[in-house]
């Protein structure tokens, strides 16, 4: 379980600057290095058995359901991992505390670095395939967080997108190559995928698993074509570029590569895919460290040239190979962050990364000049220190490389031209900036800087010397565990040491020094023939890409998205007569095999009036009025239709809804123009018919399809249980309130929503108010019909009764609480219009909203009701009462229910009507008042 | 009798969508009445088309199929709702923008009298 706090300290240590900010900077660093530390003891505890060949694992179920575990493993290379991220670590959080300024949030630093150092942590340590690319995906937004930490410049948000975009998009396709792994192999354990390399190899997914393995690699190591993004992640604070491109986020790519050697080296595919991209990296990065003018653009160049290294040497399919690589990764961390520590020391004492600008520095910081000069000597792969030893390797790996047959000769003369170029960008280093004359104009006179901020560099370059001179002693052990955990089967033999004879890859090194040295000196030769070539700048042409992307999105956004409810119900429509219409194409022919029904001329005079009717309704739709009238006769032909199918539910609460609805449509009318003008051209006109016709026919055809092929309904089940279960005999009533009450429950909280909403856009509504009709006639001043309301007076009570009476019998027979409500309101809406809203309101003195609430309150409460009784929500009973003088009478708690949506549907109706109709009062024109 | 309710249905859905088509808000409203009224008739005819039948236990008559009646039933009451809610909307549209215009483009109406 200790293992876990390898993870566990870092992430807790992300909040330790937040609960220290207001200590001293110092204090603050002391404190977040603190865990760190410890998780380092922890790592070390470990060693001992590591070496020795265990793997201490710690797993813990975290979402099983997608085979995603916290599960870690430390094994060598996990190890040397974490001795590199911990180490170096800790002492970029010593160096940021000196290089920060004081405007510089450190708090907001330390935090974002403790994040990141908890995912690469994690990538390293992660025992199970999802975790690492949880781990992995979170180091790009980490890393994303520190490089665009100054946040003002625009260079680092920039560089900031980028890096996340190329880094992101590799991680996806990691993920995709990851999920297929676990497909083939069936399990995202890594233990069992790292014992499954024949069925991997043997899939037919191999290759799609290995290019979509190592795209993730690729962007994460900024590997060419990839490379563009690295650059642009200086403009990160020196520290940043120091841990990231050192020891973490770039390393996070050549790991992966090193944990999947052994499932997926050993192919041809592998073969060629990773030694071209890692020669072309290593070549095109080697030029461009020797081009650039910026300090730190030097070592961004050389570190994408020594990545490129790296991937070569795994890509070679030896085992020697894997070796140097795992060793090239320790040394290619230590001196490249000791590097970047001096070019930060150099920024920040001199104001400046221009290399034109900086000359001489020796003599204004002479100790700093040495730390340079040993770290750009062990880049350079001087002897005795490390980088001779892993680039000596390298060269000797590159003579066995057989696979290009009889051009195999080029890989180690690519390779030595490689460390010639590596050598001259590493002397350019030192003797353009520490050397070769005066500085020019520096904006500040440069100085040694604090004492503890050269601390980093000089740990780090102690052991580029001790490594380089004694590496028997000190980096075979850790080498021999790693390397074991990289190249299947038996672990090679790793011997360290600095004399191996008089031998070819000893020649090589010599040529490159020879060479790098000529090379610099010709350097300027090399100016004069880059400078013809016209410079690509990698961040303008990726941003004009993002701002194209972005004017295409908006493009389409605008075409799709104008504001015309037209188009959108053109395409919406479009899209749904598709469908429906190539569901049709797979039925072999129209008809069902049902006996057809003959028809009578009642109904043959009912359908064509009814069509008559809607056609009438269109061919007006100008004059609004007379549309509206058409429009009632379709619907009181609808309920019609109802009822002459045996739908005596349907047709009441039709003919009811049919009254609310045209009485609203006619209020509305009032505030609305009582004329469409004539807009749509005729080209338009033909595309709508068209369109209409089109649906029209796909409707008629799926509904007769429908009809004329015989059911089987499940409503046999209603049928049979609407007594026993319900103890209602009208089914359609029983299936409302009982079966299927949660539906019902549902609707009339959509009717009671409806009729708030309705309230609150009715709420300081401004209106157009006519003072007369079309023709100019001003309205009728008789306001209310002598007839109508003394009709209405008369009809209101016992419009109530009849009311009551369809609410009572509903559960037995047609009725039911929805039309009854529906005709309780039609009755006081007649009241409304007969008397006018004043004089109906003083007589109706309270508020719908609130039974509208009831309403739905007492439904909900009835299905709670059955909680009490330890039933399901909205279970319903019932049983026989005998009551004195009216006899034995059957009472269901469904009818509590009704009751339910009865005081719904009036609340609702009326909240809807009597608001606007209200409206109406409060604006009459005042001339008509009098 | 089928092909007469089919077609009825047809030519009530293509009346209701010519109309969701035009460009003023009135016009949809109504347009999106006469389509639920289609949508109704459609769902209703479901269950096949019963003549003389019933939904009442133990009468005499055979039985009608009662689930798409409940169902309907209720879409009945929620298109009233939903009906009411959208010409309250196209009043508050044109009470706030001057315009009842629902293509995109505003034109706003003189206006005449306005309190």
């Amino acid at each position: 379980m200790t293992l876990l706090l390898i993870i566990l300290l870092p992430l807790i240590g992300s909040l330790v600057p937040l609960a220290s900010a207001r200590f001293k900077r110092t204090t603050i660093a002391w404190l977040v290095a603190i865990l760190p530390a410890i998780a380092l003891g922890v790592a070390a505890y470990h060693t001992t058995s590591v070496f020795s060949g265990n793997i201490p694992t710690v797993s813990l179920p975290w979402v099983p359901s997608l085979s995603l575990d916290l599960a870690f493993r430390l094994d060598g290379l996990s190890l040397l991992f974490v001795y590199l991220v911990l180490g170096i670590g800790l002492l970029i959080i010593l160096y940021a505390r000196y290089y920060l300024s004081e405007n510089d949030s450190i708090v907001r630093f330390y935090g974002y670095l403790m994040l990141f150092m908890t995912a690469m942590l994690g990538i390293v340590t992660s025992d199970n395939l999802l975790l690492l690319w949880f781990f992995w995906e979170l180091t790009s937004l980490s890393s994303f967080l520190l490089i665009g930490y100054w946040s003002g410049l625009s260079s680092a948000r920039k560089g900031a997108r980028m890096a996340l975009t190329v880094t992101g998009a590799g991680g996806l396709c990691l993920l995709a190559g990851i999920l297929l792994i676990g497909n083939v192999v069936g399990s995202f354990d890594l233990t069992t995928v790292l014992e499954s390399r024949e069925l991997i190899q043997s899939s037919p997914y191999y290759t799609a698993i290995l290019l979509l393995v190592l795209l993730g690699a690729f962007t994460k190591s900024a590997q060419f074509p990839f490379q563009f993004w690295l650059p642009h992640a200086m403009a990160a604070p020196t520290p940043v570029s120091a841990y990231l491109h050192s020891a973490t986020m770039v390393k996070a790519g050549v790991f992966l590569l090193a944990r999947f050697y052994p499932v997926l080296s050993g192919t041809d595919e592998w073969f060629y895919i990773v030694t071209l991209v890692g020669l072309t990296t290593l070549l095109y990065g080697a030029f461009f460290a020797l081009i650039k003018q910026d300090l730190k653009g030097v070592l961004a160049f050389s570190t994408i040239s020594h990545l490129g290294l790296i991937t070569l040497l795994f890509g070679f399919n030896t085992e020697l190979a894997a070796v140097a690589a795992v060793f090239h990764i320790i040394n290619h961390a230590t001196f490249k962050a000791s590097l970047f520590m001096a070019a930060g020391i150099v920024d920040h004492e001199c104001g400046t990364r221009d290399i034109r600008k900086l000359n001489g520095l020796w003599r204004y910081m002479p100790y700093t000049t040495v730390l340079a000069a040993v770290a750009s000597a062990s880049m350079a792969g001087v002897p005795l220190l490390n980088g001779f030893l892993s680039k000596e390797m390298f060269l000797a790996q590159s003579l066995d490389a057989q696979m290009l047959g009889g051009l195999s000769w080029i890989i180690p003369a690519l390779a030595t031209l490689g460390s010639i170029l590596s050598v001259a960008y590493s002397l350019r280093f030192i003797h353009d900036v520490f050397f070769n004359g005066e500085p020019k104009d520096l904006p500040k006179t440069p100085h040694e800087p604090p004492r503890y901020m050269r601390l980093p560099i000089e740990v780090l370059i102690l052991i580029c010397v001790l490594v380089g001179i004694l590496p028997a002693i000190l980096i075979e052990p850790i080498l021999t565990a790693a390397t074991a955990a990289v190249v299947p089967g038996e672990p090679p033999q790793v011997h360290l040491s600095l004399w191996h004879g008089l031998n070819l890859p000893l020649m090589m090194s010599g040529i490159a020094l020879m060479g790098g040295l000529l090379v610099y000196i010709a350097r300027d030769h090399i100016y004069r023939f880059h400078r013809q070539f016209k410079t690509l700048n990698a961040r303008d042409s990726f941003e004009s890409m993002v701002q194209k992307l972005v004017k295409l999105c908006q493009w389409s956004i605008d075409r799709f998205e104008n504001g015309s409810l037209q188009r959108y119900m053109f395409w919406l429509l479009l899209t749904a007569v598709g469908f429906a219409a190539s569901g049709l194409f797979q039925v072999p022919k129209l008809a069902g095999d049902k006996v057809v029904q003959p028809v009578d001329s009642v109904l043959i005079i009912g359908g064509v009036i009814l069509c008559l009717a809607a056609i009438g309704t269109i061919m007006t739709h100008r004059k609004r009025l007379i549309s509206l009238l058409f429009l009632s006769v379709v619907g009181m032909l609808v309920s019609l239709t109802f009822a002459r199918f045996s739908a005596p539910d349907l047709a009441l609460t039709q003919l009811a809804v049919e009254v609310v609805t045209i009485i609203l449509l006619m209020l509305a009318l009032f505030f609305l123009p009582q004329k469409t003008p004539k807009e749509s051209t005729g080209g338009r006109v033909l595309r709508d018919l068209l369109l209409a016709g089109t649906f029209g026919g796909v409707i008629a055809s799926l509904n007769y399809a429908v009809i004329t092929r015989p059911v089987d309904s499940i409503s046999r089940f209603f049928i049979e249980n609407s007594v026993p279960g319900g103890g209602g005999h009208n089914i359609v009533n029983v299936i409302l309130v009982d079966f299927r009450g949660f539906d019902t429950l549902g609707e009339i909280t959509v009717l009671g929503i409806a009729g708030v909403a309705i309230y609150k856009l009715l709420n300081r509504l401004r209106l157009f108010m006519p003072s007369s009709d079309l023709e100019g006639r001003p309205w009728s001043s008789e306001r209310f019909p002598v007839i109508l309301y003394s009709v209405s007076q008369t009809l209101l009570p016992l419009a109530l009764l009849v009311s009551a009476f369809i609410f009572l019998r509903g559960h037995n027979l047609p009725g039911g609480g929805f039309i009854a409500g529906l005709v309780a309101a039609v009755a006081i809406i007649l009241i409304y219009m007969a008397r006018g809203v004043e004089w109906s309101q003083r007589r109706l003195s309270f508020n719908y909203q609130p039974i509208a609430v009831t309403g739905v309150a007492i439904a909900a409460l009835t299905g709670l009701g059955s909680w009490v009784f330890n039933a399901p929500f909205l279970t319903s009973s019932f049983g026989h009462f005998e009551i004195p003088v009216i006899g034995d009478i059957e009472l269901a708690t469904a009818l509590l229910f009704d009751l339910g949506v009865y005081l719904t549907v009036v609340g609702a109706t009326l909240m809807i009507l009597a608001n606007l109709g209200k409206v109406t009062t409060s604006h009459r024109p005042t001339k008509e008042k009098q | 009798m089928e092909a007469l309710y089919a077609t009825v249905t047809g030519v009530l859905t293509a009346c209701g969508i010519y109309l969701t088509l035009r460009g003023r808000t009135f016009p949809v409203v109504v347009g999106l009445t006469l389509l639920s009224y289609a949508v109704n008739l459609f769902l209703f005819s479901m269950g096949g088309l019963a003549s003389k039948s019933t939904t009442i236990v133990d009468s005499s008559f055979p039985y009608a199929d009662p689930l798409p009646q409940a169902l309907v039933l209720t879409a009945i009451v929620i298109g009233f709702a939903m009906t009411a809610f959208v010409v309250i909307l196209a009043m508050r549209t044109r009470g706030d923008l001057g315009s009842d215009s629902v293509d995109g483009q505003r034109t706003d109406e003189p206006r005449e009298e306005r309190k």
